[in-house]
């Protein structure tokens, strides 16, 4: 046991900011948002990348008739909360999941991938909604092994609130962080 | 066009191990770049192969999680129709999705049920697989319409229990 504590360097050592990543479970961090309304463009966007010809959302009669005028498609609602690319006096692309990247640079994990991914659907998000999203970090897992690599599995919600306080969704996200073996 | 232009599917009219038409899609570095960017996902490894291979280790660039979820949505919206609306999914993302694969994209009626709001519910597994891999595992639950005068898209606040 001795020689294996004294032989852990810092490329092998998984408790670096355990203790930091742990302060924040179950705790609401990184409220956003979005930067911009929702808008119909986007819908037709997201429909046409997937050949997606579901009338609800290319039918304006339809859609005045089933849900009181357009809607997003429901797998858009990530969307409406992840910071632009650019824009005037930014210096660098703010990330998404801010709580997955942080956990990456404070355990020292470089790679990570999502692994799991769940959506809870509330109230359809509509043209003109701004939406709010905050995290919570769920859980941390202990040090696993995978094809990928060696590191954590975490778990993070995100829940989406519009501009009324309605709840439109809640999406989990499990993630592993790894360094590469 | 209204609804009587468009075929949903009513719960009565699904069964326990009904299968869903499969889903078959020739991805392209265009399809997962549309996908991605669609997503509002900037991130290098789904338009980057040199950043997929060297940073994640995957042999191109694959396709992102929202943009798996959107051909998931089309798979069921496909077969159930404009009144089907999807309360929750989950899913398990294996092996990438690249360029040049083809997918399929296949599914079951696994149970339906009836919840105490009187909404009627489907719940379906499908898979994505390339050449007969599975890459994806999905889990979804789906309100249908009771009859044909029943609209899921109607229920909001305590009567929507997803």
């Amino acid at each position: 046991m001795d020689d294996w504590v004294t032989c852990m360097s810092h490329e092998e050592d998984f408790t670096i900011g355990l203790v930091d990543a742990l302060s924040w479970l179950d705790r609401s961090r990184h409220e956003v948002v979005g930067e911009f309304t929702v808008e119909q463009g986007y819908f037709w966007t997201a429909c046409a990348a997937v050949q997606n010809g579901n009338p609800l959302y290319w039918d304006e009669q339809l859609a005045d008739e089933l849900t009181g005028g357009p809607t997003a498609p429901l797998t858009l609602l990530s969307a409406w909360f992840r910071p632009h690319y650019w824009m005037p006096g930014r210096d660098a692309t703010p990330l998404p999941w801010q709580t997955h990247f942080e956990l990456k640079e404070t355990l020292a994990l470089p790679e990570a991938v999502a692994t799991d991914s769940e959506v809870v659907f509330g109230a359809p998000v509509r043209p003109g909604d701004r939406i709010r999203c905050s995290e919570t970090l769920r859980s941390l897992s202990a040090v696993k092994t995978t094809k990928l690599g060696v590191g954590r599995f975490w778990v993070i919600d995100a829940v989406c609130h519009n501009q009324d306080n309605v709840w439109v969704g809640t999406e989990t996200m499990t993630g592993f962080g790894y360094r590469k073996v | 066009m209204s609804t009587a232009h468009y075929t949903s599917l009513t719960i009565d009219q699904v069964q326990v191990g009904d299968k869903l038409p499969p889903l078959v899609h020739e991805v392209t570095t265009t399809s997962i770049v549309l996908g991605a960017l669609a997503s509002r996902d900037w991130r290098p490894m789904h338009h980057d192969r040199d950043f997929a291979q060297q940073r994640n280790g995957t042999r191109d660039i694959f396709m992102n999680t929202p943009n798996q979820a959107a051909w998931l949505e089309r798979f069921i919206t496909d077969w159930a129709g404009p009144k089907a609306r999807i309360g929750r999914y989950k899913f398990r993302m294996g092996d990438a999705i690249c360029p040049g694969d083809t997918m399929v994209l296949s599914g079951q009626v696994e149970s339906t049920e009836t919840d105490d709001q009187s909404c009627s519910w489907v719940n379906l597994r499908i898979l994505l697989a390339v050449d007969e891999l599975v890459k994806t595992r999905f889990t979804a639950r789906v309100a249908l319409p009771a009859n044909a005068d029943d609209n899921p898209w109607a229920r909001t606040g305590a009567r929507w229990q997803p």
